[in-house]
């Protein structure tokens, strides 16, 4: 997505290169093509493009992305400051 | 109206069936042909008499209207559905975008039949929001295959995945509770590309032995990429928010906040009472009045005009937005309203405030609707910008009162 971007230098988005079997399943369900092939190796090639979703690091199967995966939404953001993470809830707020 | 609850009831109790009577048994026990004799449909009495009874109906269950006969597989019939969306399915879709039972619209998880599958054909699994649910079956009226339907509590692929609901463990229970490697020789199972961040594909394999293949993002892409070997180009696999994207998502953004309405106008009312007289129910009413236009203003800017101009509104947070667009449209408002001996430049500034910190808060809180904005990317303009939307929503209130007591 050229047309919209969001903020530069946030995400949470790490690759592991030397663990990386270059299996390319990670470009596969990116949808944002953050990442791309190279020489048998992934790379971070769209890091700000990322909008931390978590499906390369769920289906990366030797663990070489890691990234923090949530909800992007404020109602639920604002909810695990006041109840913590665990108890913080989504549904009937207005996300999604 | 009459007609518009005759066909929503239609949509769950499904007489709409028609033509697929010789066809094929329905599910459950073989049930002997019905003798009908010929009796008129009018009764002497009463109102008109409904459509007769259809072959597939069994005693303590209803027929859905999409489903137009049964297959019959080896793990037991399986309801074959129409391609074809009805007037009960669009009315469906308009009330759910305008935000009205969106929390229980959907279909009970399990396997479909499009077309004539047999066990050769593809198998696309999706959610059982049955906005999903229509939005695939529609896009495959050239196609035979098979719908594995997971249960997500009626929430679209996207936000099922988020939260774990379209995940590996339901995905593998449903493989194996509908007994599908009895219904196809081969095993693959073909995703919607968004339901990656629930599901991972390598776990799938080993815990049922169904490989999974992602698909892409849209449906309108299923059946190039099915007739392509598939194959997914670049595009297929790139999400995009255009123009209309964003404006179907308008109408529920706004719906949500009907729960604000009277909280919001009694406070407005309250501080717009505040004067001179200590409270005066005619300054209330009045000054309230623009008080509500100013809120609505507000909301107009934060939830439809940065939704439509997204990429065209300056800057990359989306509170800055919103209190670009806020700024802009309680500039034109003020204006509109110049002259109205009530407003004094003061309270002109108040208003425009106001309109300026809804806007940015409701534009930011927009972020949980668009996919591409990163969570930490959303909490960081929500420490930053929330304190500077909650002050000026504060220096509005206090200007506003201000401006009663001095009058300019
Ligand atoms: S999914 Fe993991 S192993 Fe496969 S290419 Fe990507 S980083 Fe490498
Ligand atoms: S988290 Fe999502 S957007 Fe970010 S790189 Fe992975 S798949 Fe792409």
């Amino acid at each position: 997505m050229k047309t919209l971007r969001y903020l530069d230098n946030v995400v949470t988005l790490t690759l592991d290169a030397s663990k990386c079997v270059g299996c390319a399943i990670c470009t596969e369900v990116c949808p944002h093509g953050v990442l791309a092939m190279d020489h048998r190796k992934a790379q971070i090639v769209d890091r700000d493009g990322c909008m931390e979703c978590g499906a390369c690091a769920k289906n990366c199967p030797t663990e070489a992305i890691t990234v923090t995966p949530g909800v992007g939404c404020a109602s639920y953001i604002i909810q695990t400051w006041i109840k913590g993470k665990e108890k913080a809830s989504c549904g009937g707020s207005g996300c999604c | 109206m009459n007609d518009l609850l005759n066909d929503l009831s239609k949509h769950t109790c499904g007489c709409t069936l028609g033509g697929a009577e010789s066809q094929d048994h329905g599910p459950g026990l073989e049930m002997l042909p019905i003798y009908r004799p010929s009796i008129k449909d009018e009764p002497c009495c009463g109102p008109p008499a409904g459509p007769p009874s259809n072959p597939f109906e069994r005693p303590g269950y209803t027929l859905c209207g999409f489903v137009e006969g049964f297959v019959h597989t080896p793990a037991g019939p399986v309801p074959k559905i129409k391609t074809r969306l009805e007037r009960s399915d669009r009315l469906g879709t308009l009330s759910v975008r305008l935000g009205y039972g969106r929390s229980n619209y959907k279909v009970a998880p399990g396997l479909y039949a499009v077309g004539q599958p047999d066990h050769d054909s593809p198998v696309l699994v999706t959610a059982n929001y049955k906005l999903s649910f229509d939005h695939l079956r529609a896009s495959l009226t050239e196609v035979n295959a098979w719908l594995l339907i997971l249960d997500t509590r009626g929430i679209n692929v996207w936000c099922a995945a988020g939260k774990g609901s379209f995940g590996t463990d339901e995905l593998v229970q449903r493989v194996k509770q509908t007994q599908l490697d009895r219904v196809v020789r081969h095993r693959r199972l073909i995703l919607p590309q968004l339901g990656a961040t629930g599901v991972a594909g390598g776990r799938v394999k080993k815990e049922c032995g169904f490989e999974v293949v992602w698909g892409p993002i849209r449906a309108s892409d299923l059946s190039a990429f099915l007739s392509s070997g598939l194959k997914a180009d670049g595009a297929m696999r790139r999400i995009t928010f255009s123009l209309t994207e964003r404006l179907v998502l308008v109408p529920v953004e706004i719906t949500l906040l009907r729960k604000y309405l009277w909280r919001t106008l009694a406070a407005i009312a309250v501080i717009s009472g505040i004067g001179p007289s200590i409270f005066s129910f005619g300054a209330a009413w009045q000054r309230g009045l623009l008080a509500v236009e100013a809120t609505l203003t507000g909301i107009f800017a934060g939830c439809v005009l940065v939704p439509a101009l997204l990429p065209w509104v300056p800057g990359r947070s989306f509170a800055i937005k919103g209190m670009l667009a806020g700024g802009f449209a309680g500039g034109a408002l003020a204006a509109g309203l110049w002259g109205t001996p009530l407003l004094t430049r003061w309270s002109a500034l108040a208003l425009v405030l106001l309109t300026m910190a809804l806007s940015s808060f409701l534009a930011m809180n927009f972020t949980g609707s668009t996919p591409f904005t990163s969570p930490s990317g959303v909490e960081k303009e929500m420490r930053r910008y929330m304190p500077v939307q909650a002050l000026a929503a504060l220096a509005a209130a206090l200007i506003w009162v201000t401006s009663a007591f001095i009058g300019v």
